[in-house]
């Protein structure tokens, strides 16, 4: 080529041949069956919310296999002795202090039933013990969890958790339902922009957030693919790389390019249909990345092409951009790059974060992708987790209004994340302007976090969750962590199809926005405490 | 390039047991020897190291607190005969303001001088009173340096003591009528207080002092204490006097920097005998936060006197006349810098608040609400083991509780060993500096100075939930609950 033909090929646009690889999966792509099936809790001794005690004084007679209608109490055929009672499916004092109940029936009073201790030592104000029992109830059955357990919010009087839907309160007005078995869509087109590229539907508004290889495990990574392709949704690969045996999944996976750059390779750009700046993370604004030594294992380290053993600390920001400006050119790169994919912006939640999401939307973004302070993190700093940047639930209404009033809500989809922890904040996030959600914390809480927040140090997760040592990991199979993330969708889907139709609405899309159909629960004047 | 500000953490372990979160519980009986033993594989060695110290009388004291409720062994026994359960010694360790999460990180940030570190997400109440309810800023993409943090970016953490004028005044002649500026710097946002209640013997005194030199800035101690001090420790110490021991204190005023006067009525002429023995001395004043502190520090700002230490409660509170608590910190230091601004008197006036201190975000966030520095109390005993359990103590004659002593105090504060205490509120410090880069380095603020006031760097939830929640429909909480 001479230099005038160069010359003349700067910032010409005429398009060179498509290469077929662009935007496409070189790999054979494996599908998923979205299929609800039991996946039963992978401990021996199921968690519940209360205790059922069985005294020495028991004879085994069997009333109480009879008294109770949820199966806490078992006597198969030929036993001489009652089983030990399965008490994770105990209602406690709701049906304990009737007189039909076992506690009651129980000849020799040998029977108490007590909240578990046990069960209290797990979860917090944000991710109640309630919560995750009751996401773990979702996660095994594929469907609703049962009354006894609270599960649509938690316990830290604030954000979701002082937000109901109007119809969930006595005293307002009921909009007129949907008739029974009436169709309702719950799928999102993630591309508004009009541009050439495709729309991409997704099947719930709901996808799953980064996690690296090294921060959780390989099957934590794959059952997240897996299950986000038999929702016909996405998961990304975080900022520790892509890992060879994602590559089946490819067309539901979200390449992240994070400040580290670990394994962003044109390749992995190419492969995929959607690729997403982090720009930064809820949990640890203005900081980059973050992996500990003891979690940078031989195997984790060949991927991020560091030494093992050492810290790995991302930098914070990305050294390239400074500017709008620049931001355009980093995007303009992955459009080149891969001319057909989607380019999301993940950004946490500074103060001027709506001028932040305009900026992106006119540097061309598809997706502006916010992170609010309270999300999740295999390690951050404390004080960044709790001060840093404003929760997702003040920022979407934010940046919703003033995209509207930019006069370019519909050009762009917002997601939001960074928190959302049940059906209900899924439902409250797009009721105040989001378009869907990413998740994250869920979707470990599924495989049976129990988030004691160990996750950063040693040989990471006691439960094998996030932790690539090769004895813990393997506490977890592939094929269940699937079933256990599929199931919890299923059971998302079921409550939003069941919320909508309450709404009168066909699809998921009409709520967006909606945020008169929320109400603001006030702190009970008497106690001081919000109500739950 | 003059060397970097550093703090020299090294470990300085607990020397008493720290109350653990959870408590196990573990019924012997009816265990079945399947020999498939979960208390082996506890991922913490917390089981085996329980074992070693009831085999061993020589093996460390090391009891089941170290527990984190993963609950593995709980759900993996055989029988299903383990159990945990929250340590109810833990939950009532502290008070609502010194909670005991903010206990157990501050033991475990002064052993060793790490910044807490941890995975998952944020865990605690969506929002809460005074500091609980600002969140800072961060800055998505303008940063003004290109390294990070952990780079070579260098984030000034130095303030200075003093007045700032925001012009020189000369004579007709030419010569300068403003006195000349004496500021002094130090290189931490936090000087080292006297702790909230008299509990201090001289050792712990000492111990102030030591680290104050160590991380180049002041010590508050009561004159008596200060006469301990070693001459080259002179310049960090800040002796608080009152009216007769500014004569007994003579050799000490000359070779300190700063010195403290309680608020009084005769305070300013207390302060001009200082000035007569040592000239170049900066002189503070005492005086505690509440509703009237602003218009004091106006009349004081009058008689010359320009560096105002606000004290407020224990649990960051205004002390009113009564002694009643008032608002927060948070709301009172603001209207305080607020008035300063509007009188055009901010950068003569250095404002030093102390009380409720107590975490480092609260260092960050008093100096967005105004502070240009603040000071560490009850914080720092905390580090010495400190569980702020003083109310349940008898009181002396005096009325005040006892304090620190080894009969009582369960961290035996008043024996400790100056140098190890020494280790260990540097250690805190050090911890504690380090998150303030964090919050600083996140805001792309390279400079601790910058932060003073700056509260469009900050979020408050009264204006947030405003803007973000007030078109909804409000409910009580009672009909929700109905």
């Amino acid at each position: 080529m001479t230099t005038s033909d160069a010359a003349v090929r700067v910032g010409v646009s005429t398009p060179e041949p498509e290469s077929p690889r662009l935007g496409h999966s070189d790999w054979p792509q494996e599908t998923v069956v979205r299929e609800i099936r039991p996946a039963p809790d992978r401990y021996r001794n199921v968690l519940g919310k209360y205790k059922v005690d069985r005294l020495a004084a028991c004879q085994s007679c069997g009333r109480c296999v009879q008294a109770c209608q949820y199966g806490v109490h078992g006597k198969p055929a030929g036993y001489a002795f009652t089983l030990r009672p399965l008490d994770y499916l105990c209602i406690g004092p709701d049906c304990a202090e009737t007189p039909a109940s076992c506690v009651a029936q129980c000849p020799q009073h040998a029977l108490t039933v007590r909240p578990n201790g046990s069960a209290q030592c797990m979860g917090d104000p944000r991710w109640s013990s309630d919560l995750i029992l009751a996401t773990w109830h979702q996660a095994a059955t594929g469907h609703a969890a049962p009354p006894h357990l609270e599960s649509r919010t938690g316990a830290s009087g604030g954000g979701f958790d002082s937000l109901r839907f109007k119809f969930e309160v006595p005293g307002f007005e009921a909009p007129t339902p949907l008739p029974a078995g009436a169709e309702i869509d719950t799928g999102l087109d993630l591309n508004h922009r009009g541009d050439t590229r495709p729309r991409i539907h997704i099947d719930i508004p709901v996808y799953g957030g980064g996690m690296s290889f090294g921060s959780v495990s390989i099957h934590t990574i794959l059952g997240k693919a897996r299950a986000a392709a038999a929702w016909n949704t996405f998961t990304c690969t975080g900022e520790g790389g892509f890992h060879d045996r994602l590559k089946p999944y490819d067309d539901h996976v979200i390449t992240q390019v994070a400040t580290g750059l670990f394994g962003v390779r044109e390749d992995t750009i190419q492969r995929v249909r959607i690729v997403e700046f982090k720009y930064a993370q809820g949990a640890k604004p203005g900081l980059g990345g973050h992996l500990l030594g003891d979690k940078n294992t031989p195997a984790v380290a060949r991927m991020r092409e560091a030494v093992a053993g050492n810290a790995l600390f991302s930098p914070f920001p990305f050294h390239s951009v400074y500017s709008v400006e620049d931001h355009k050119k980093h995007v303009d790169w992955i459009k080149e790059t891969n001319r057909r994919c989607l380019v999301s912006v993940k950004v946490s939640t500074p103060t001027d974060v709506d001028m932040v999401a305009v900026g992106s939307y006119y540097a061309g973004a598809h997706i502006i992708h916010l992170d609010g302070s309270y999300g999740g993190t295999g390690a951050a700093p404390d004080i960044a987790k709790k001060n840093i940047a404003m929760p997702i639930e003040y920022a979407v209404p934010k940046v919703h209004k003033f995209l509207a009033a930019e006069g370019i809500r519909d050009k762009v989809t917002l997601i939001a994340s960074g928190g959302i922890r049940t059906a209900f904040d899924v439902l409250k996030a797009i009721a105040l302007g989001a378009d869907g959600v990413v998740v994250g914390t869920v979707e470990l809480v599924a495989l049976g976090c129990v988030r004691c927040s160990c996750c950063e140090s040693g040989r990471g997760c006691p439960r094998g969750i996030a932790s690539t040592d090769p004895e813990l990991m393997m506490q977890m199979s592939l094929e269940w962590a699937t079933q256990r993330i599929i199931n919890l969708f299923g059971a998302w889907r079921e409550q939003m199809v069941d919320v909508l139709g309450r709404l009168g609405m066909t699809s998921i899309r009409e709520l967006r926005g909606r945020s008169d159909l929320l109400c603001y629960v006030d702190d009970d004047p008497v106690s001081g405490e919000v109500s739950q | 390039m003059p060397d970097r500000y550093h703090i020299h953490t090294a470990a300085a372990p607990a020397r008493f047991h720290r109350i653990g979160k959870f408590a196990n519980v573990d019924w012997r009986e009816d265990c079945s020897r399947c020999s498939n033993c979960v208390k082996l594989r506890c991922l913490y060695d917390v089981y085996r190291r329980e074992a070693a110290y009831n085999r061993d009388p020589l093996a460390p004291v090391s009891t089941l607190d170290e527990c984190k409720a993963c609950l593995s062994c709980v759900q993996g026994c055989t029988k299903g005969l383990l159990n945990i359960s929250l340590n109810p010694e833990f939950l009532s360790t502290g008070d609502e303001y010194w909670r005991p999460d903010i206990l157990l990180t501050t033991w475990n940030q002064a052993d060793a001088g790490r910044i807490p570190v941890s995975g998952a997400g944020y865990r605690g109440r969506f929002h809460g009173p005074g500091f609980d309810s600002i969140w800072t800023d961060m800055s998505e993409i303008v940063r003004p340096t290109r390294d990070g943090i952990h780079g070579r970016e260098y984030i000034s953490t130095s303030v200075d003591i003093g007045p700032k004028p925001l012009r020189l005044k000369f004579a007709p002649g030419g010569a300068m009528l403003t006195p000349p500026l004496r500021l002094l710097e130090i290189q931490l946002p936090a000087i080292l207080d006297m702790p909230a209640w008299p509990a201090q013997g001289a050792r712990l005194a000492a111990a102030r002092i030591a680290a104050a030199k160590d991380l180049h800035t002041l010590a508050v101690v009561r004159s008596g204490d200060a006469v301990q001090a070693l001459p080259k420790q002179l310049p960090s110490v800040v002796p608080l006097l009152s009216g007769e021991d500014i004569a007994n204190s003579q050799d000490i005023l000359e070779g300190v920097k700063m010195a403290q006067l309680r608020d009084g009525p005769d305070v300013a002429a207390l302060a001009d005998k200082l000035r007569s023995i040592n000239g170049r001395l900066t002189i503070s004043v005492r005086l505690p936060l509440s509703p009237v502190s602003a218009a004091r520090i106006l009349e004081l700002n009058r008689a010359g006197l320009k560096v105002f230490h606000l004290c407020a409660n224990l649990h960051g509170r205004e002390r009113l006349a009564d002694g009643r608590p008032g608002r927060h910190i948070k709301d009172s230091l603001r209207e305080v810098h607020g008035r300063l601004v509007a009188e055009g008197l901010r950068d003569e006036i250095t404002l030093i608040v102390s009380g409720g201190i107590a975490m480092a975000e609260h260092m960050a966030k008093a100096i967005i609400c105004g502070a240009d520095l603040v000071g560490v109390d009850t914080a720092l005993l905390v580090a010495l083991g400190c569980r702020v359990c003083r109310d349940a103590h008898p009181r002396g004659a005096d009325g005040e509780a006892r304090c620190g002593v080894a009969e009582l105090c369960p961290a035996e504060t008043d024996s400790t060993d100056s140098a190890y205490a020494t280790q260990r509120m540097v250690n805190l410090m050090g911890a504690w500096h380090s998150q303030l880069i964090e919050v600083l380095g996140a805001m792309g603020i390279r400079e601790v100075r910058r932060l003073r006031g700056e509260v469009g760097r900050a979020i408050f939830m009264e204006d947030i939930e405003k803007e973000a929640f007030g078109d909804l429909c409000r409910v009580p909480g009672s009909r929700v609950s109905a």
